[in-house]
């Protein structure tokens, strides 16, 4: 929980947002760049240019030691030990009900190494909740020291070949590599959360403002905030902590159980087999609106006159040229092609459900 | 020879004779940011002054329109419709949204001038 007396925390590129004009907005107990030209035009640039995104806010944490006796290997839904050094692995800590802690991504810096990066406002419970579970080894919590930008979109791969050097271009989808960046260690991993061809560089706090600065100068690369960002990730369907998933959602809930290895031991498995078996109450779904109405978090998913369920994520998809959104809805209504209707105050709009991602034509595995 | 008159919910509306062209300000409009969905009302409808006239969405939230005169809609700005970013780019211009025939000239001493809505603007 965070306490709602304490001060935003600022990223080491809060004074540059200001500078940009960027409008500002508490994101996850954060200060944080929600627009700069506009979302649209930085949603534009992310699916044909190259857009950078101040991601300082996200919690990275490292452990070191025997990853199987110090329990680690146990703590989330897929197999650390299983992820080749180089990789990373998304999945989830879970609570003994198999609800959602957080979603996560792991970095197998090294055979007895990993980082783990979670979201920003999870992050300090995060940190106690493994910390509790682990029986050995040397884990830090490194959020305040550790800088992260996402540079996203097709053209990510030109500007950073050209500012770093070729090795960027070796990076396969879901790898990483240590490497020297302005003299300094940092992580490139071909990671991110806008469906385009992207990189997520982690370096030390301290020279962010410096490499910020080096891609802001390239005529391919313009800033873009987390509006932009949300378009982004909704346009492929990915979940957004907080919105779509949280402590009282399962991953067989959530439709998101590619990410659960039911044949490894972790906390809240017990839960999830037990849910396996009985039917599920509500699951996630996502769908299509038929006009150019934005259903939104909260608005009321209905048949007819009854309400089966509620929009958790919804944004206008300029791709698309429709409004799109997640919500939970009773599973009987679950099936590709039903059809919803959204209604909040006097906005009513008629929806399908459909596949995810809404969006198929980035270039994240070009 | 029109005037134009603004309202506390920032619709403006351009009165020549009986015709009263109406739309929202370039101040709400940059305030809205993106826009995405405008709904425009239907022909022939009878709105009062200040009641629910259209409804316009942007990347950030939903927002009624007010008729800021009572009056017929006999003409509305369709192409809104399929293009809401116009709205973006010229608010107070190309991006009219209905025409109403103005029942009650009278009302307009509830409006208030260009001079007085940038006054406004200073005071919010």
């Amino acid at each position: 929980m965070s306490d709602a007396t304490t001060s935003l925390s600022v990223t080491p590129l809060n004074q540059q947002h200001r500078a940009l004009g960027a409008l500002m907005a508490p994101f996850g107990g954060w200060d944080m760049p929600i627009q700069y030209e506009g979302i649209i035009a930085e949603h534009r640039w992310c699916r044909e240019q190259a857009a950078l995104f101040d991601i300082c806010h996200m919690g990275e944490f490292t452990f070191k030691g025997d990853i199987v006796a110090a329990g680690l290997e146990d703590l989330f839904t897929f197999s650390i030990t299983a992820i080749p050094v180089g990789r990373s692995k998304y999945g989830f800590l879970l609570n003994e009900q198999g609800g959602i802690i957080d979603d996560l991504i792991v970095f197998r810096m090294a055979e007895d190494e990993v980082m783990i990066v979670v979201n920003a406002a999870t992050a300090p419970n995060d940190f106690k909740v493994i910390q509790s579970r682990l029986k050995g080894g040397q884990f830090n919590d490194i959020t305040a020291a550790t800088a992260k930008l996402d540079l996203q979109g097709p053209r990510s791969r030109e500007v950073l070949v050209d500012l770093l050097g070729g090795w960027v271009a070796e990076i396969p989808y879901f790898k990483f590599v240590q490497q020297t960046v302005l003299g300094v260690p940092a992580i490139v991993s071909r990671t991110g959360y806008t469906g385009e061809l992207g990189y997520e560089i982690f370096l030390p706090a301290e020279k962010v403002g410096e490499l910020w600065e080096k891609l802001l100068a390239d005529e391919r690369v313009k800033p873009a905030g987390l509006g932009a960002r949300d378009v982004l990730r909704l346009e492929v369907g990915y979940s957004l902590y907080g919105s779509d998933i949280d402590e009282a959602t399962t991953p067989l809930e959530a439709d998101l159980a590619a990410f659960v290895k039911l044949d490894k031991q972790f906390v809240g498995k017990e839960a999830l087999l037990k849910q396996k078996e009985q039917a599920l109450k509500r699951v996630k779904v996502a769908f299509k609106v038929t006009s150019r109405r934005t259903p939104r978090h909260g608005f009321g998913i209905f048949d007819g006159e009854k309400q089966i369920g509620e929009v958790t994520s919804g944004v206008f998809s300029p791709m698309l040229g429709c409004g799109i959104g997640l919500g939970y809805v009773e599973p009987g209504y679950a099936t590709l092609g039903t059809s919803l209707t959204i209604k909040q105050d006097r906005a009513v709009m008629e929806a399908a459900v459909c596949t995810v991602p809404f969006f198929t034509e980035g270039s994240v595995r070009g | 020879m029109s005037e134009i008159y603004f309202t506390k919910e920032h619709e403006w509306v351009k009165v020549s004779g009986t015709s009263a062209v109406c739309g929202i300000s370039d101040h709400a409009a940059h305030e809205l940011g993106d826009i995405t969905f405008v709904e425009l009302p239907a022909v022939g409808k009878q709105v009062k002054q200040f009641d629910v006239l259209a409804a316009i969405e942007s990347v950030k939230a939903a927002s009624d329109i007010y008729a800021p005169v009572s009056g017929k809609v006999v003409k509305v700005n369709s192409e809104l419709e399929d293009a809401p970013e116009k709205v973006n780019e010229s608010a107070e211009e190309a991006a009219w949204m209905a025409e109403l025939e103005l029942s009650d000239a009278a009302e307009l001493a509830n409006l208030m001038t260009k001079a007085q809505y940038d006054e406004y603007l200073k005071s919010l």
